[in-house]
């Protein structure tokens, strides 16, 4: 009986494996469009229609499709490439931004009738977007467009699409795994089911002798040397802890042992069959108790690992007091003192982590990820380097953290990051690369190791739960007297990020107010959970979540207008930031709109009357919050960039940073456009690759814009200068004559086009390019506001938002399409860590919400629309008077919620998510009875 | 998601004796939805051709086990002409899952995996429906759905059974229905879904518990009760460990949503205030 189905029209007839989902069928025959997302039929990103019908082809046994027709987004357009209307509409929306989820959306909503259209919230409940917060893509399918196609010099501040923007609503954007690699090895990791033990012996014999396995890897072949899997520009900001593979697993999901084999198939037997005994050890979860005397000790290690007390499971700590807060809580007229927790969230990027290791010669950059295996592409073996395609935002990190494992020189190691499938931070990591190298370094083949859903949640890294204590002052009028933080902050089993993300999580919260006595004690501690990583905001959600829900209430016991209270203590322009660890010298408000945030909460609040919608008998309230962060980093971010004329008359940006749906690279052909007086049509960019540019320290800590954008501008000014030097030498007409036009110089009448400046600096040997560099200091602010009126049902605990208004200072604005759709994201990722998003640990420390379907994301019916707000600042730092806007937007929206709900419930809620069953338990716990008891 | 360890896909057609490892393919959309290291072959259902709806002799439904929850969707919606019939896209609505799965999910695997939330063990729960069971002998057995389903994820099927259909009586067709839902997010997994019917001949209401219990439990009463004696049956009748605990919604918040629900439906139809 032979097999016959048709994929976008063309015949196959390759018999599907009995187990196989049609997911990895159409994949395996190079429908990369198709994606993987959760592979449970949660998310939708692997939507395809079979004879027409939209299933998820992660959930529909393979060999159904028999004598059917199958449509992936790669054959949504027409035959002729035209794009269907669809297509078309998610471009003209910018109905995306990593795009990951894109192919699943189109494949769906192509498919909806007009019923269905209708009602968009249960149309789409099968499909997860993480990024864009849905109103883009509502947009989108509502056929509204946003985009604008500016004259030559004028992209700047203008709704400029994503370059990307094409590929990914045809599917043919190439993420990570998307790629073809002939003699693949496929990887899979062996788990500790075990919070704390000692490998005693590891049999391997059964798993090597499964058919088709190539290696199984121990702690026995991995490297004695320690390191952290975080990425910064400064390794040692992170204490040394982590090993390859270790002889004692710290937390259930900890890596054990890999095996690597011809498919994933057999790597899994071979996982299963590897006989590991263990001892096991006391453990501890609570990081109080981790910290008390007689508690399990993780990392016994000494100085040289930079663990601050490691007796202790004590990572990181900071102490420090300003003034003295025992005499300005002396002084104060009320004092108001409560504990906060925030929970385990998942940055739950729907591209997984994962990397493909490949081998090309040396010094002959190839096409990343399209390589053959090692010695195929000519070239001696002595001669060839470690290619690391991987799903990063750290890709010179990641090369420098492999090079110093492995003493690997660095011209022997490329790193390249396709488009990335979302990153929130978690991808600032070297979770994958550092094994997947061991075994293709070991094997001389190419390895891929790619994370399931499952594994995002137990072996990847979580957002810092924190536990904190703040203490506030006031006299009478409202004037701050006193500050007090104390921060305990779980790390989990290893340290990746613990201190940075500890010392960044106290400094903008607290700094942002005004008080003559401030102290923090914060502790980073290690406990035997699934470790805990950078997410987006770094530690200062959490501790702005308390702070600000401290302000409310410090407001309510004053009998103050909560505004008010805040307009009185928050730092004016011109005034530093102070606190009690010290000033960060390098960090300024070089632009300030905190007053036009708080402005556009008060023009909120006056003009609302949303609470009209309220149903009967609902609990209805309203409250704000505020949130500052500095743009980029402490210590220095780099970002190398060279823009070069081309020999078409285009132009060539290389810059190092990450493309993952931050829209970082839309923004630099639109600052390259306006310093070159052209459109951005004509620019091309080549980007996180090591190969490019000579550093970029990555894409984090909101520093895309106002870091590698900076150096961008700098390169892209001074090639504009050069061509105009050139060329008034070239044309013997005076410089100041020459004017930059889009594809051409303008010299006083006549017009030589770039392509002959071009072949006319070729001719003398000049080649028209400028390199531009940035270091990441000075820093600025930004500022961000959140405002929420809400309603909640007494009976059932249900919550609606009536109306969320939001406020950003990002300095001059460079997409506001764009950056609204940052805003809105970021709005929609802190509603899901605020209502529902929990990862849940068992006794063990067991991950228990491991998928989709437990670990519950906003959809589009969970998110309201935000009415975003920019304020009208230009900043003196950042490039063009732009400020960082991709962290920020998610920290005051859960304070801004718990306000909105004291107000509509009188009760202070103080440990989020605000499920509607914990709700209802509180409302009922206060009316002192059950119903029906 | 590809499950690796499956050796062979079977046509359940062919028959042959059943064996450790095995498992009935009906529409996959759980199956492949988790990791099944123990499953070795899929017994696949696809080709079993059965009707998937059918109009008894005395006017009830029978849904064919592989009657895919699409399929009953645009039956409650456009065909079905009996005064139960909005409760089956009430009930279909009550999926976690998206309507993208409802085209290939079955009615039977929804009851075979007997999870608390699954709305096709309340729809045909709550209209009386009656399991057909196959034994590998070929015999047949019926049992209630109410009964089917004993547990979380527990139901009455023997090694080697199979669900043939489900079969609702007329007389529960033509009853009025009431529908409440209750989800910790919205359009979630349920934590509570309660169905009222009113009988057609005799007016006595029964309420069938589901979601917010680790089984259905259901009540009958006379016509018109009042709403004490709906409180004091569902009190003694559903035990505080009866209410499903897990991640899904606090055992509390169930109890208080069922007594919640209770008492709208009662008034809803027509019970006196």
């Amino acid at each position: 009986m032979s097999f016959a189905m048709h994929v976008n029209g063309r015949p196959t007839g390759v018999e599907p494996r009995p187990g196989q989902c049609l997911r990895t069928y159409l994949r395996e025959r190079g429908w990369f469009g198709v994606k993987k997302g959760c592979d449970a039929g949660d998310c939708g990103a692997c939507t395809v229609q079979v004879d027409g019908a939209p299933v998820h082809s992660c959930l529909y046994p393979a060999a159904r499709a028999e004598g059917r027709s199958v449509t992936t987004v790669e054959g949504l357009a027409g035959p002729d490439g035209e794009l269907h209307p669809m297509q078309q509409r998610f471009l003209d929306a910018q109905g995306f931004q990593c795009g990951f989820c894109t192919a699943g959306f189109l494949m769906t909503t192509s498919a909806l009738d007009e019923e269905q259209l209708t009602d968009l919230p249960r149309s789409l409940k099968g499909n997860l977007c993480r990024c864009t917060g849905y109103r883009a893509i509502e947009d989108a399918i509502n056929g509204v467009r946003h985009t604008e196609e500016p004259d030559p010099g004028h992209a700047v501040g203008r709704n400029l699409g994503a370059p990307a923007g094409p590929q990914v609503v045809t599917g043919t954007a190439r993420y990570t795994f998307d790629v073809e690699v002939p003699g693949l090895l496929h990887m899979k990791l062996l788990r500790s089911p075990h919070p704390h033990a000692r490998i005693l012996a590891i049999d391997t014999a059964a798993a090597l002798r499964v058919p088709g396995v190539h290696l199984v890897l121990t702690h026995h072949d991995a490297p004695e040397r320690l390191y952290s899997s975080a990425r910064h520009e400064h390794p040692t900001e992170d204490p040394d802890d982590t090993r390859v593979l270790d002889d004692v697993v710290r937390f259930v999901g900890q890596r054990v042992a890999a095996v690597v084999a011809d498919s994933e198939a057999a790597a899994e037997e071979g996982c299963r069959r590897i006989v590991v005994e263990y001892q096991q050890l006391p453990y501890v979860l609570d990081p109080e108790e981790a910290m008390a005397p007689g508690a399990p000790v993780l990392h016994p290690k000494g100085p040289e690992s930079r663990i601050a007390r490691p007796e202790n499971n004590v990572c990181g700590e900071a102490h420090g007091e300003l003034g003295s807060v025992e005499q300005g809580f002396a002084e104060a007229d009320v004092v108001y003192e409560e504990t906060f927790r925030t929970q385990r969230v998942q940055h739950a990027s729907l591209e997984t982590h994962g990397c493909v290791v490949t081998f090309e010669p040396a010094g002959q950059p190839g096409e990343a990820g399209q390589l053959g295996e090692a010695g195929e592409a000519g070239g001696g073996a002595g001669e060839e380097r470690i290619v690391v395609r991987s799903s990063t935002q750290v890709p010179f990190l990641t090369r420098r953290a492999l090079c110093a494992l492995y003493d690997l020189p660095m011209e022997k190691v490329r790193v390249v990051a396709g488009r990335v499938g979302g990153g929130f931070g978690g991808k600032q990591e070297m979770l994958t690369e550092d094994i997947a190298v061991l075994a293709a370094m070991r094997l001389h083949r190419p390895v891929k190791l790619e994370f399931t859903r499952a594994e995002q949640f137990h072996g990847a890294t979580t957002r810092h739960p924190f536990l904190i204590t703040v203490k506030l002052g006031a006299k009478r009028d409202g004037t701050l007297t006193a500050i007090r933080f104390r921060v305990v902050s779980n790390t989990g089993a290893y340290g990746n990020h613990g201190p940075a993300v500890m010392f960044h999580s106290v400094g903008e919260s607290m700094g942002v107010y005004r008080a003559p006595n401030k102290k923090v004690e914060a502790y980073s501690v290690y406990t035997n959970g699934v470790p805990a990583g950078a997410f987006r905001g770094y530690g200062l959600g959490q501790v702005t979540f308390a702070v600000e829900s401290a302000m409310d209430e410090l407001a309510r016991r004053l009998g103050i207008d909560p505004l008010v209270l805040r307009e009185k203590n928050i730092i004016g322009p011109g005034e530093h930031m102070e606190g009690p660890l010290g000033e960060e010298e390098d960090l300024h408000i070089a632009s300030y709109g905190l007053d036009q945030c708080l402005g556009v909460v008060r023009e909120a609040l006056a003009n609302d009357t949303s609470a009209e919608l309220a149903p009967e008998g609902w609990l209805v309230g309203q409250g704000f919050a505020m949130a500052a962060i500095a743009c980029g980093p402490p210590g220095g971010h780099i970002a190398d960039a060279t823009v070069r004329l081309l020999e078409d008359g285009g132009y060539d940006i290389a810059v190092g940073t990450a493309e993952f749906g931050n829209g970082t690279t839309t923004v630099h052909r639109q600052i390259a456009a306006g310093a070159l007086g052209t459109t951005v049509d004509r620019i091309t960019v080549r980007q996180s690759d090591t190969d490019v540019v000579r550093h970029d320290t990555g894409a984090f800590g909101s520093a895309g814009t106002v870091v590698a954008g900076k150096a961008v501008m700098q390169a892209a000014n001074a090639l504009a200068e050069r061509l105009l030097t050139f060329t008034a030498e070239y044309a013997r007409t005076p410089r100041s004559l020459l004017r930059l036009g889009a594809d051409a110089v303008e010299c006083h009448g006549r017009t030589i086009t770039l392509k002959e400046v071009f072949e006319a600096a070729r001719g003398k040997g000049v080649e028209l390019a400028a390199d531009g560099h940035f270091g990441g200091s000075p820093r600025s602010i930004a500022f961000n506001s959140q405002w929420f009126r809400i309603a909640v049902d007494p009976d059932t605990g249900e919550i609606r938002i009536l109306r969320s208004v939001h406020g950003a200072d990002a300095g001059r604005v460079m997409n506001p399409m764009q950056c609204r759709g940052q805003v809105e994201g970021g709005v929609a990722q802190a509603l899901g860590a605020t209502l529902f998003e929990r990862v849940l640990l068992d006794e063990h420390g067991e991950v228990t919400t491991a998928a989709f379907r437990r670990y519950r994301l906003p959809a589009y019916a969970d998110v309201p629309r935000t009415e975003v707000h920019f304020s009208t600042t230009s900043d003196a730092i950042g490039p063009l008077g732009a400020k960082s806007m991709s962290e920020s937007p998610f920290n005051p929206v859960a304070p801004a919620f718990a306000n909105a709900l004291r107000d509509a419930t009188g009760i202070r809620f103080t440990d989020p998510p605000f499920l509607r069953d914990q709700v209802w338990q509180a409302l009922a716990e206060r009316r002192g009875s059950h119903y029906s008891e | 998601m590809d499950l690796n360890t499956v050796a062979e896909l079977r046509d359940a057609r062919l028959g042959g004796p059943w064996r450790t490892g095995d498992a009935w393919l009906g529409g996959g959309t759980y199956l492949f939805s988790e990791p099944q290291p123990h499953i070795r072959r899929l017994i696949d259902l696809g080709r079993m051709g059965w009707e998937p709806l059918t109009r008894t002799p005395d006017g009830g439904l029978e849904i064919a086990a592989t009657c895919t929850v699409a399929r009953l969707s645009r039956y409650g919606r456009q065909e079905a002409d009996w005064t139960a019939a909005p409760l089956v896209e009430q009930c279909c609505r009550a999926f976690l899952a998206s309507w993208k799965i409802w085209n290939t999910a079955t009615v039977g695997g929804n009851l075979c995996n007997g999870l608390p939330a699954g709305p096709m063990i309340s729809l045909t729960a709550a209209l009386d429906g009656v399991c057909l069971l196959r034994a590998p002998s070929g015999e047949y057995r019926k049992v209630p759905v109410a009964e089917f389903v004993t547990g979380s994820g527990r139901k009455d099927l023997r090694t080697g059974e199979l669900l043939r259909s489900i079969t609702l009586p007329a007389r529960a067709l033509a009853s009025r229905t009431a529908f409440r839902q209750a989800s910790l997010y919205g359009l979630g997994r349920s934590a509570a879904l309660l169905v009222g019917t009113l009988d057609p001949v005799d007016g006595s209401l029964t309420l069938t518990v589901t979601a917010s219990t680790v089984r259905p439990f259901r009540f009958w009463f006379p016509p018109a009760p009042s709403a004490a004696a709906v409180e004091e049956a569902i009190r003694d009748g559903i035990r505080p460990e009866d209410y499903f605990d897990d991640i899904h919604g606090l055992p509390a918040w169930r109890r208080h949503l069922t007594f919640h629900f209770a008492e709208q439906i009662r008034r809803e139809l027509g019970s006196p205030s």
